[in-house]
């Protein structure tokens, strides 16, 4: 009921105006076009695109990313970024590969991957919210703080005594082609939104990013709402480290390395504004599936590595910088 | 509305899928490697088009992620298995993580081997290591007794300059060098120091072993670190000629040794040669000509296959003045 009285009473937009055709520029459409684009593209640079299959193949890459990328967004959104995450999947899993060895049950162990990423994430957010440090300087040193655990514990061993079952949650089927990793993005995704764009929390969410000030004196707890998303910044990781640790089928300290990297591109990309303020569920969701397309695509057709990287680089600044670009070609012509 | 576009997206993507003609009936072997831009693994990708050239119906994929992560080559092998190549040989950068897409890879038809870097067991059909401990050491025993021979002695005196003396692979190869030396019985072994891989203390361990023993012919050296810091001892003291060094090393970084003198010869695995063999390996395991324990691999031989299915290529390789250069720039 309260969602209702909001979203009809005060109409705060989740994304900055771009000018009168507001409605049809929206970031979305434009991935949507992109997207359709790139898998045109595809089809016609490999006979191997278009195959169920290959394309739920394609979605165990970047699905682990995915997860995290969601609660980024809100993260950035409200002017704090994370980018510990791809250490805290490598504690997380560190610690779950470790009870597992001891025995423990496949609950024990999943339940114990997320509650490690939680506690990091806990941990990331008090320091930002106790010590008011820049949350860019606060993960810096728990990206080195939780990997350099992990380190320790394992150095050059390997932890792969999982219990059974445990691979089916990262290379498992639920109904034909849909992985049980994807539908937990499709579940996710699906919260995310709600969380965002539906409730009191995703509308505080927007406040913060807006104006952290005028939040915090319409009666907002600032720092209480950015120590949880911080905090679910880590449960994800966590999540995330399940799944991967699952796919592996083992666990060493360098899991998931550099992956924070093409997690922030993977919500930069969707139309997140890296200033915060601003951004959308759906957006990330295309541009996780768009970076998904584009890397598989090239794959697909054999393009090295390198140059991969130097493709999706400058797709990045071109998708970016294009509404800048409009829109100051917009205000030329309007003078 | 997304549900839309994704619709027509899918649709319209059929229909240009449907106008594609399948791939020719080459043999399309994916030679994965750790990161692309090292040379060892550039070699090797020379070797495997050697060995395309030589079959004539293979194509070879030559592949791998930018940072040696197993999540980025984990993504290329879900990229090689949607192309339904018919075989990948992969150097690993873990042993484990890569099993359950390559079990998968399998499932689906794909024959898998590693080589270089070997994966678990259940992963792949066969390893080829570049090399076997046995071999390793006889050749060592062999380089020494080189040496000699280009000193123009019949007979004559070696120590073993190692890393540390809990280094598993170093350990296994003086065991194996002590084995062999029944076979030599002109050489005697005098002395084994330990230089821990670091390039000053080998260096030390290097000069004390000339003094301790002045009628010393030869030091092996089977560690990269080791043969340099030895081969520098050696022209710093002016001694080039009257002690050689040998062992296993990088030609990039002996080839000036080689040419002072210092280093008459030393081997190290070729990987040229071992990308020839991997690829034809595969191609062998693809056309079904192998069995459970020996597959051809064209000019290298047989390989023959232990209960693990792990095989050892060949002896190093040795190199000399007459072809350190042609190496040198490449590892």
């Amino acid at each position: 009921m309260t969602t209702n009285t909001i979203t009809k009473k005060s109409r705060v937009p989740d994304f900055l105006p771009v000018g009168k055709l507001n409605k049809f520029v929206r970031w979305e459409s434009f991935l949507v076009i992109i997207l359709f684009g790139v898998c045109v593209l595809n089809s016609f640079l490999s006979p191997y695109f278009l195959d169920p299959w290959n394309l739920s193949d394609a979605t165990f890459n970047f699905t682990e990313k995915a997860l995290i990328a969601l609660p980024m967004a809100l993260l950035i959104i409200a002017r704090e970024i994370d980018i510990s995450v791809a250490a805290i999947i490598a504690l997380s899993s560190t610690i779950m590969g470790l009870i597992a060895a001891q025995g423990a049950p496949l609950y024990l162990v999943v339940v114990t991957g997320v509650i490690v990423g939680g506690m990091c994430g806990l941990c990331n957010g008090l320091l930002v919210t106790r010590f008011n440090i820049p949350s860019i300087v606060v993960t810096i040193g728990t990206m080195s703080l939780f990997r350099g655990i992990s380190y320790i514990i394992l150095g050059d061993e390997v932890l792969k005594d999982y219990p059974d079952g445990f691979d089916f949650l990262g290379q498992g089927y639920v109904y034909w082609v849909v992985s049980f990793e994807f539908l937990t993005f499709i579940v996710f995704a699906l919260v995310f939104y709600w969380l965002l764009h539906k409730s009191i929390f995703g509308r505080r969410t927007f406040a913060i990013g807006n104006n952290p000030d005028a939040a915090y004196y319409s009666g907002i707890s600032v720092n209480r709402h950015k120590l949880i998303l911080f905090v679910l910044v880590g449960l994800m990781s966590g999540v995330a480290a399940v799944l991967l640790t699952s796919r592996l089928g083992s666990t060493r300290p360098s899991i998931a390395m550099g992956w924070e990297l093409s997690i922030i591109t993977m919500v930069v990309l969707g139309g997140v504004s890296i200033l915060g303020g601003s951004g959308t569920i759906g957006g990330v969701v295309l541009a996780v599936i768009l970076m998904g397309m584009v890397t598989f695509g090239m794959g697909l057709v054999n393009i090295p590595g390198i140059v991969m990287t130097i493709i999706v680089g400058l797709m990045l600044m071109f998708v970016v910088s294009l509404p800048v670009l409009i829109s100051m070609y917009k205000a030329k012509r309007q003078r | 509305m997304n549900k839309k576009f994704i619709t027509s997206v899918i649709m319209a993507c059929s229909a240009f899928a449907a106008s594609h003609s399948m791939a020719a009936d080459d043999v399309r072997i994916a030679l994965l490697v750790k990161a692309q831009g090292i040379g060892f693994f550039e070699a090797a990708h020379k070797g495997a088009q050697e060995a395309s050239e030589e079959l004539g119906d293979v194509e070879v994929i030559y592949t791998g992620p930018t940072t040696t992560t197993a999540e980025g080559q984990i993504e290329i092998i879900n990229s090689l298995i949607a192309q339904r190549v018919d075989a990948i040989a992969v150097s690993a950068n873990d042993t484990d993580a890569l099993v359950p897409s390559l079990v998968k890879a399998q499932r689906r038809g794909i024959k898998v081997i590693s080589w270089d870097s070997g994966v678990g067991e259940d992963g792949r059909i066969a390893h080829i290591n570049p090399s076997s401990n046995s071999l390793i050491g006889r050749m060592n025993v062999k380089l020494a007794a080189d040496a000699i021979a280009e000193k123009g002695k019949d007979s004559g005196k070696f120590a073993i300059l190692s890393a540390t003396p809990t280094s598993t692979n170093q350990n296994i190869w003086i065991d194996e060098m002590k084995k062999s030396l029944g076979e030599f019985s002109n050489l005697e072994l005098v002395d084994t120091v330990y230089g821990d891989d670091l390039a000053d203390k080998s260096f030390r361990e290097a000069q004390a072993l000339i003094k301790n023993h002045p009628d010393l012919d030869v030091i092996v050296a089977p560690t990269t670190v080791g043969i340099l810091a030895a081969a520098q001892a050696i022209t710093d003291l002016g001694l080039i000629g009257k002690v050689y060094v040998t062992g296993l090393g990088l030609p990039s970084e002996l080839a000036g040794h080689v040419h002072s003198g210092a280093v008459h010869n030393f081997a190290i695995w070729n990987p040229i040669d071992l990308g020839y063999a991997t690829t034809i390996v595969a191609y062998n395991l693809v056309k079904g000509e192998s069995s459970a324990s020996e597959i051809p691999m064209g000019r290298m031989g047989t390989l023959s296959l232990d209960s693990e299915g792990n095989g050892a290529m060949a002896d190093p390789f040795v190199y000399d003045e007459s072809n350190v250069d042609d190496f040198s720039s490449i590892f």
